[in-house]
């Protein structure tokens, strides 16, 4: 095992303040699954559905905005249900952030954060590098498609909604697929998915540009330099205006997941959640 | 100088690699619209008031909720590595029949109307179409009185009726033949799932890949007759029967 971070975070800031988020993350991400799974494992029907569409309690609907704007591609007008359900979820992460939908919602983050941690301590060294904008190029083409073929292009292939589907409805397959994508992230491409291919991300990155909650680097001045957060960010990019440079301390890149690894890192306490508009 | 060059460097590399990006998308993209083009034969049985298969791939999106709402568990998503368009939602007859429940709570689950909230009433459900595949094993057809096909069909009598026909083989019985008619068969699967032998003799088909379709010239005689009230043609001229020499 290799250590990667300056310092050893869990003696400096104990075990809670070390992995405060990470563990909210994944409660966040389980509960949700759980509540998915509560219907067809115990016959309590909390939720019903999946990612791409759901129902809570018989009354609140949900509809994953990015799946509807393929079919409104394909040129189906759909029933108001789902346009209030896709409404919901573009106003809930219009407040929260847009990626927050990949690091607290996305079961393939927990596969690709396992990856990514699994690559540092080995110390395997990526070769595959593509563009960052492949993936947005990838959404593109996703409605493109979706309107030249009338069918939800990206589902064919969508390993979120696969995985996601699977694990409520049945699997099939798709363990391949989890498979598939560790073994990307791990040996062909660092954080190679969610950083470079995936259309389902750079969707919901541009519900970022105008989110609310963001990251702060509010207390940059006490940064000593260790670069920890730009090792475990999964966008690192996106530090560097906020933490070093003389505008605004807000990271307001539209790429930034609000995971809050940066905040678990930070032995300096520089980073915490904070609105798009705070100065200080 | 140094700054300018370093510029059209850069600029450089950024189409190069914005080209190379786009290409590569590109080309993924042909093969993924491949693949969507390809999914469309529809051999699945979907749940009533599904669109027509080109549609229903654009407008349904994978949620299963009318899976949810299916009282008799009778609806599945396809999963991975299945011959049916992954995710979406269909059926076995064989398996389980659709019930035809009066309020179509599948439907009525549908955020998105790929299942047509315009159903409201379940006989005018059209999920696929009902065929006797196969004459040979049919009991009926064999002379016998099976006739269970005929018995469970929600629609007795109109989706399916039995035609006596003349035993050709005994010389003295009639045979009771399952006959199916498209104005009326909902595709609901009851026959193939109660029919008693080892493999189905009538099974559910999708209705694209087993109702024939008359050219839009063609006109039937006696139908044309009946909406007129009588002959369309006067004085039809009545040629001698042809008998061969010496004939009766």
């Amino acid at each position: 095992m290799k250590k990667y971070l300056s310092v050893d975070i869990v003696t400096t800031k104990g075990w809670v303040n070390a992995y405060k988020w990470l563990f909210l993350r994944r409660v966040t991400q389980l509960t949700i699954l759980g509540l998915f799974l509560l219907g067809p494992w115990f016959g309590v029907w909390v939720v019903k559905g999946n990612l791409a569409s759901s129902l809570t309690l018989e009354i609140l609907p949900l509809t994953d905005p990015y799946v509807l704007l393929q079919s409104l591609f394909t040129g189906f007008i759909p029933e108001t249900i789902a346009l209030i359900g896709a409404l919901i979820v573009l106003i809930f992460y219009i407040l929260v952030g847009g990626r927050v939908y990949c690091s607290w919602v996305c079961p393939i983050n927990i596969i690709t954060d396992i990856a990514v941690s699994l690559r540092e301590r080995l110390g395997i060294k990526g070769v595959t590098q593509f563009s960052r904008t492949t993936r947005y190029w990838i959404l593109a083409m996703s409605l493109v498609v979706s309107f030249i073929t009338g069918t939800i292009a990206w589902e064919f292939l969508n390993p979120v909604s696969i995985i996601y589907r699977g694990l409520i409805f049945g699997m099939g397959l798709a363990w391949g697929v989890i498979v598939a994508i560790f073994i990307f992230d791990l040996f062909m491409s660092k954080r190679g998915w969610c950083t470079y291919l995936c259309p389902v991300g750079a969707f919901y990155s541009l519900l970022g540009k105008v989110s609310l909650l963001r990251i702060s680097a509010s207390k940059r001045k006490q940064c000593n330099d260790c670069m920890d957060c730009f090792k475990v960010c999964p966008e690192s990019q996106v530090i560097k205006p906020a933490l070093k440079g003389n505008m605004s301390p807000v990271i307001l890149s539209a790429n930034c997941t609000n995971c809050g690894q940066c905040i678990d890192v930070c032995t300096k306490d520089v980073f915490n959640f904070s609105t798009r508009f705070c100065k200080s | 100088m140094a700054n300018s060059e370093t510029s059209r460097m850069n600029r450089r590399r950024f189409l190069i690699e914005t080209a190379i990006t786009a290409c590569g998308v590109s080309l993924f993209g042909t093969g993924l619209a491949f693949h969507a083009r390809n999914a469309l034969p529809p051999f699945a049985i979907r749940p009533p008031g599904a669109l027509l298969e080109e549609d229903f791939l654009g407008a349904c999106i994978r949620c299963g909720l009318c899976v949810r709402d299916c009282p008799y568990d009778t609806l599945q998503l396809a999963e991975l590595g299945e011959q049916v368009t992954i995710g979406t939602p269909y059926f076995l007859a064989r398996h389980i029949p659709c019930e035809m429940c009066e309020d179509i709570p599948c439907v009525k689950a549908c955020p998105t109307g790929a299942l047509s909230h315009g159903l409201t009433d379940i006989n005018e459900a059209r999920m696929g179409l009902a065929v006797l595949a196969d004459h040979e094993t049919c009991l009926n057809f064999l002379g016998l009185r099976c006739d269970v096909c005929y018995q469970v069909c929600p629609l007795i009598d109109e989706a399916i009726t039995l035609e006596i026909q003349h035993n050709q083989r005994t010389g003295k019985h009639s045979m009771f033949l399952p006959t199916l008619h498209s104005e009326y068969c909902t595709g609901c699967g009851k026959c193939e799932y109660a029919c008693v032998l080892e493999v189905a003799a009538i099974k559910v088909f999708p209705k694209l890949l087993v109702k024939g379709e008359l050219g839009q010239h063609y006109r039937l005689g006696w139908k044309e007759q009946e909406k007129a009230g009588e002959s369309l043609i006067e004085g039809i001229i009545d040629l001698p029967d042809r008998l061969p020499e010496g004939g009766l």
